[in-house]
């Protein structure tokens, strides 16, 4: 095994920018939840960072990463073994030119941030210590094999030749079915949607915003493994379809509201990180801007369905995470661009016909389905197992979640 | 004795402090309070979902005057807080029996 000093400098650095984005995404849903809500959120996304780093070095990470099984990996490299010999399918141009110990790390970091997403859609009704059982378990049930078929070499969505940069469908998509399917058990918040329950603070959710859009840089450009020209492209794509989804988002509202607000530029914003993440290494040109301009438009459209269907998705985990994961993960089957990424194929604009579609179609639907049977399982299981239940009594969801489960208070204020 | 109550939009606060000092006032009390009246409420958008927000923030401010300043110190809060946009806000006059400074204990006049 070759290891590139740079390389590994660069992924290093990707793993540090990646880790930020857990407190990035606590700040940025922080924002959204009202007062008395915002410590249990940022405290279940911080809970993320705890947990699940010990699973991962305990079990996960060999659960993905490790053996030859497509469905599965083994126990080869669980409790920190086998870091000194090259990983399984890492092999020929595929070498990995960096530590395994730095390749877990830099892992780690999707696999605390993939979770901590759906603490969105649960938001405000959900008691801590079922939040603790869930991430653990769903980690080890849904994470570990999703992220084996599509990002493991031996897993058989790769060896297929389905495509996902950096995780629009182990991360978004997982992530934001997933949020479906467990809003669905915990039920509704008492009174939505006819009792307003407005942020609480856009300066916080911008802060927040900011950081995602930082560490998106080591999300993406990271996910390249190196310091090379790959790693570049990936960079300027994650940034060109953040700014043309912003752009999206706030004309397609101007048009219907008339204004165009904070929140949907930050809204817009995530929409195009989220879209972009599947394709960051794969297309090149302007497919980012038409990615970034589709998923900020569509994504707007998306978080009125809540309403429609009558599921209460909080903070909109699946119209922006799941909406945009499927509208990148799918435009990656017209875009994917071989002469970007010899790794890559060509798409349906690029000549290469419907196969490469139909793989990420195949991925999608495999990962929904795996994502939100065994979810709702969890969801279900969790709730007639845990004395409580999974969702916060009455009382303690009026009071506000960070006085009933955390004993405190965010803001001076309210103590009076 | 009397209390002059008013209640306007926060932004005045500043110009009707000023007025009142200039007509002698000692003192005044404030709080930071919500209400409505023929102005109702604004909508507020998030995300494309409209809220109704019924209650809107305004500052209410206390003076307690001797009789014959009472009047005039109402009609200076009147035309220092008037933007003569809908939302402007109240003042009203009422009664007060007593008054006693806690520091000395002095009561009636003496203690304003």
């Amino acid at each position: 095994m070759r290891i590139d000093a740079a390389n590994t400098a660069w992924v290093l650095v990707s793993a540090a920018l990646v880790m930020f984005m857990t407190p990035g995404l606590a700040f940025f849903y922080g924002g959204m939840v009202r007062a008395k809500n915002v410590l249990a959120m940022l405290a279940q996304n911080f809970f993320s960072l705890g947990l699940v780093s010990i699973l991962w070095v305990a079990l996960c990470f060999s659960l993905v990463f490790g053996g030859t099984g497509g469905l599965l990996g083994n126990l080869d490299l669980a409790w920190m073994r086998g870091l000194d010999t090259a990983l399984p399918g890492y092999t020929g141009a595929a070498a990995l030119t960096i530590p395994a110990p730095v390749f877990m790390s830099y892992q780690m970091m999707f696999a605390v941030i993939t979770p901590a997403l759906i603490t969105g859609a649960v938001a405000d009704r959900i008691r801590f210590s079922a939040w603790v059982w869930f991430l653990g378990l769903w980690l080890v049930f849904v994470y570990s094999p999703v992220a084996r078929w599509v990002f493991s070499p031996e897993g058989w969505l790769f060896r297929r030749g389905a495509l996902d940069f950096a995780g629009g469908t182990v991360v978004h998509i997982n992530a934001g079915i997933a949020a479906l399917a467990a809003v669905l058990v915990l039920g509704r918040r008492r009174g939505w949607p006819e009792r307003a329950m407005p942020p609480h603070s856009l300066p916080l959710t911008l802060i927040g915003t900011g950081i995602l859009w930082f560490g998106w840089f080591g999300f993406n450009a990271g996910s390249a493994l190196g310091a090379g020209e790959l790693a570049g492209r990936a960079f300027l794509n994650t940034h060109l379809a953040a700014a043309a989804a912003l752009i999206g988002w706030l004309a397609v509202e101007r048009l219907r509201t008339g204004h165009a607000t904070t929140l949907g530029a930050a809204s817009g914003a995530v929409a195009g990180l989220v879209a972009i993440t599947p394709c960051a290494g794969f297309v090149g040109g302007m497919a980012p801007v038409y990615i970034g301009l589709i998923a900020g438009a569509v994504c707007y459209f998306a978080v009125s369905l809540k309403f429609r269907f009558g599921f209460d998705d909080a903070l909109d985990v699946i119209g922006v995470h799941l909406v945009g994961g499927l509208v990148g993960s799918l435009l990656l089957g017209f875009f994917a661009d071989q002469t970007v990424n010899a790794a890559a194929r060509d798409g349906v604009f690029l000549g290469g016909g419907w196969g490469l579609f139909g793989e990420q179609v195949l991925a999608v639907a495999v990962t929904v389905v795996w994502s939100f049977v065994l979810t709702y399982a969890i969801c279900r299981i969790l709730d007639v197992a845990l004395p409580g239940g999974i969702r916060a009594s009455e009382d303690d969801e009026e009071t506000g979640l960070d006085l009933s489960q955390h004993s405190e208070v965010a803001y001076a204020g309210d103590r009076a | 004795m009397k209390i002059v109550t008013a209640v306007v939009k926060p932004f005045k606060l500043e110009d009707v402090q000023s007025v009142l000092e200039g007509l002698g006032v000692h003192g005044m009390t404030v709080g930071e309070v919500r209400g409505f009246g023929r102005q109702r409420g604004h909508t507020e958008v998030y995300r494309g979902a409209e809220y109704e927000v019924d209650l809107v923030p305004k500052v209410r401010i206390e003076v307690i005057a001797d009789d014959p300043d009472a009047e005039r110190i109402a009609g200076a809060i009147v035309e220092a807080a008037r933007t003569g946009k809908i939302g402007d806000g109240k003042v009203w006059v009422t009664a007060v029996e007593s008054v006693y400074r806690v520091r000395t204990g002095e009561a009636g006049p003496d203690a304003l």
